[in-house]
Order: structure tokens, then sequence, then C-alpha cells
């Protein structure tokens, strides 16, 4: 019975990291594939919080406790930073680009958003107003 | 067809994942008891350089070099945030009328903003200079700063925003930040060591000027990664609120903006 933390950790990363790849597949709208996308990424974060976790340890910050006192493992903490740093921009430049892509083509489901060839060939067809110059 | 395609993709990925994950997560140490040498070892390297905040020890210091591509991993993707959402010539209509940000604001939000704005921003400068002794550091401290400035807006309105932040020192702050970073590894290459060595005296343990470059680096962090978020949500808001919504008509208009667009 005591070994079922660890466990429920692992689990509760791989539950995470599923519930966001089912929204990635279903989505419907842009900004909720890129929430989406950061649910997924934030399975990553248990998960190295999880490998780090030591029964008993405390945070590894040594200003108030002992040198010797059993603490969580800080590579994967520091890992974990990384991970929310790079992730928090990669949703900032994806919602850029989901913003550029709902001014250019006025739709934001991606199921129904077509390669850029397929468009510009379609305008083509069409004469564009303001497109003489 | 095209409608069931990511769907059959997911459904054909997920069984992939299921047989690899399962693998995977049974060869996993069961977590909490094994031994972390790695964490031994770190813990030893933050006390050689008498860095309280293991953590940050190894952010920094043991793994410094890996910060720096961190870091303009986030100063590339600010660039390309900032350059994607750039106000267009065509999209100026300087003619239409702007609203500037939330002018009927409650008058009790705009105390609390305004009361909270110098609060905020003290406890993001001490995070950022606190971060190699307590929790926290330059990437920490920095979102509180810039969480700051955004207080600002909610007091007041875009324009005070501007003005608390023009965009000029924003991009010299940020550009600073980054470069601040990769100066401090080439002191350790002129120092005659490698770069990014922690060459700095590391004083006296648990003192604010300790840790030799660590807490140099979490300003040189603070200020990339405050000026980071402040120039991306306030190209956010600029779209939200200077741009002027073309609703309901997705026929002629917009070909007309999609054929501007190109140019």
């Amino acid at each position: 019975m005591a070994d079922v933390l660890p466990w429920l950790l692992y689990a509760g990363a791989g539950w995470i990291f599923l519930a966001g790849l089912y929204g990635l597949v279903t989505s419907r709208h842009l900004v909720h594939t890129v929430v989406c996308l950061s649910v997924t990424q934030s399975a990553t974060y248990l998960l190295l919080l999880a490998v780090g976790w030591t029964r008993g340890g405390t945070a590894p910050i040594f200003a108030d406790i002992g040198r010797h006192r059993r603490v969580v493992d800080p590579v994967v903490q520091a890992m974990t930073l990384t991970d929310v740093v790079v992730g928090a921009a990669m949703t900032a430049l994806l919602l850029a680009l989901s913003v550029q892509v709902a001014k250019r083509r006025g739709c934001v489901d991606p199921r129904l958003l077509r390669s850029l060839e397929q468009e510009s060939e379609e305008e083509r067809g069409r004469p564009a107003p303001g497109r003489s110059g | 067809m095209r409608r069931r395609l990511p769907l059959v993709l997911g459904a054909v990925g997920a069984v992939a994942l299921a047989v690899v994950g399962v693998r995977a997560f049974l060869g996993l140490p069961g977590a909490g008891e094994v031994p972390h040498p790695y964490a031994a070892r770190a813990v030893a390297a933050a006390y050689a350089h008498t860095t309280p905040n293991a953590v940050v020890s190894v952010t920094l210091d043991q793994r410094g070099f890996d910060t720096l591509g961190e870091e303009f991993v986030l100063l590339a993707a600010a660039i390309g945030t900032v350059l994607l959402l750039r106000r267009l010539a065509e999209e100026a209509h300087e003619d239409r009328p702007h609203d500037y940000g939330p002018e009927d604001v409650f008058e009790a939000v705009r105390l609390v903003g305004a009361l909270l704005l110098p609060a905020a921003l003290l406890v993001g400068g001490y995070v950022v200079l606190h971060g190699h002794l307590s929790p926290g550091g330059g990437f920490q401290g920095g979102t509180v700063l810039a969480s700051g400035l955004y207080l600002a807006y909610l007091a007041a309105d875009y324009r005070t925003l501007e003005r608390l932040g023009p965009p000029g020192v924003l991009d010299t702050a940020e550009g600073v930040g980054a470069l601040g970073y990769a100066a401090v590894g080439f002191a350790g290459l002129i120092g005659g060591s490698a770069y990014l060595a922690n060459d700095l005296p590391h004083g006296v343990w648990n003192s604010l000027l300790s840790a030799g470059t660590v807490p140099v680096l979490n300003v040189a962090i603070g200020l990339e990664v405050g000026a980071a978020f402040v120039l991306v949500v306030a190209k956010f808001l600029e779209q939200a609120l200077l741009v002027p919504r073309e609703d309901g008509d997705d026929g002629g208009d917009r070909d007309a903006t999609a054929g501007e667009g190109e140019h």
C-alpha cells in the first residue's frame, strides 16, 4: 500500500498527457489547440517531479536546513523550470501564429484550414481588390 | 474523410503510445526511495559555490550553458511573437475610433491596482535578487515584475502601460538581459577559465552578495524575462484593443484584407 503513491504520480502524468492529446486531436479552435498542447506538456512537469521525488524529502534549498537533510532531486527541478519557460515561450509564439491565421484566413478551425498553396490558387482565380499595385 | 483524418491518426498514435508508454512506465524506477546520485553531487557542488538554493545552482552554475540556450529560446520566441503581432500599415485604421482599454474600470480596481503596483515591483525585485538564497530567481522574479506592469494596465489603461514601459526601453532591456548573460560567460573566459565558469568570489554562506556569478545571471535573466513578458502581452493587448475587429463579414472584406496583406 505504501508504494501506491509513486505509481499514482506516474499515472497522473500519463493521464494529463492523454487528456491533452485527446483535446489536440478533437480540437475545433486554434486557441483550444494551443491550450491542449500546454496541458500535454504539463504532464512532463509532473513526470519530472515524480522522478525527482524522495520520500520525506524537503525543498533543496539549504538556507535554513542542515547539510544532510533529505531533499528532493534539484536536477530534475531545474529541468522542470526549463520546461516551464520553454513552454511559456512556445505558447506565446503559437498564440501569435493563431492570431495571424485568424486575420489572414478568417478561420480558426484546424480541420478547415488548408495548406498555403491551395489557398493562394483559390485566390488567384478571383480579382481581389487592392492587389493591382 | 477529412474530418475523420485527425481522429484516425490520433487513434493510431494513441495505440502506439499505449504500447511504448506502458513499457516505459513499467521500466521506471519506483519513485521516492531510489538513491539520486546526481542530486547528491548537485547538492555538493551547490555547497562548494555557497549557493543555498540548489535548484538555482543547477540552473545557473552547473548547467549554466544549457540555460544560455534556454534564454535564447525565450528571446527568439519573444522576437517572433512581436514580429508576428506587429501592426501593419493597413491595420492602423487611423480614421476609425480606437478603444485604448477599459476606461470604465471600477474605482476600487484602480485603487487596488495602484496600491499593488509598487508592491509587485518590490516583490519581483526581491525574488530576482534573492534567487540564490530562497525559492525564486530571474525567471520567477521577471514574471512577477511583468505582472506588476500589467496592474498598471488594470488600474489605468493601455496608454499608461506604454508610458510605464515604452517599447524602446523594453526592447533594450530584453537585449541587455540576453547579452548580459552571454557577457558573464565571456568574463569567465577572460578570467582564464571556462565559459560561464563561476569564478567570482563566492562570499559568505547565506548572504546577499554570495554564490559568485549566480546573482548577476539572475539579474540578467530577470531583466530579460520581465521585458519579454511585458512586450509579448502588450502585443496581444494591442491586437485586442487597437486593431478594430471585422465581425460578420467574412465575404468580400476578408478577401480584400488577405489581398492587402500580401504587400
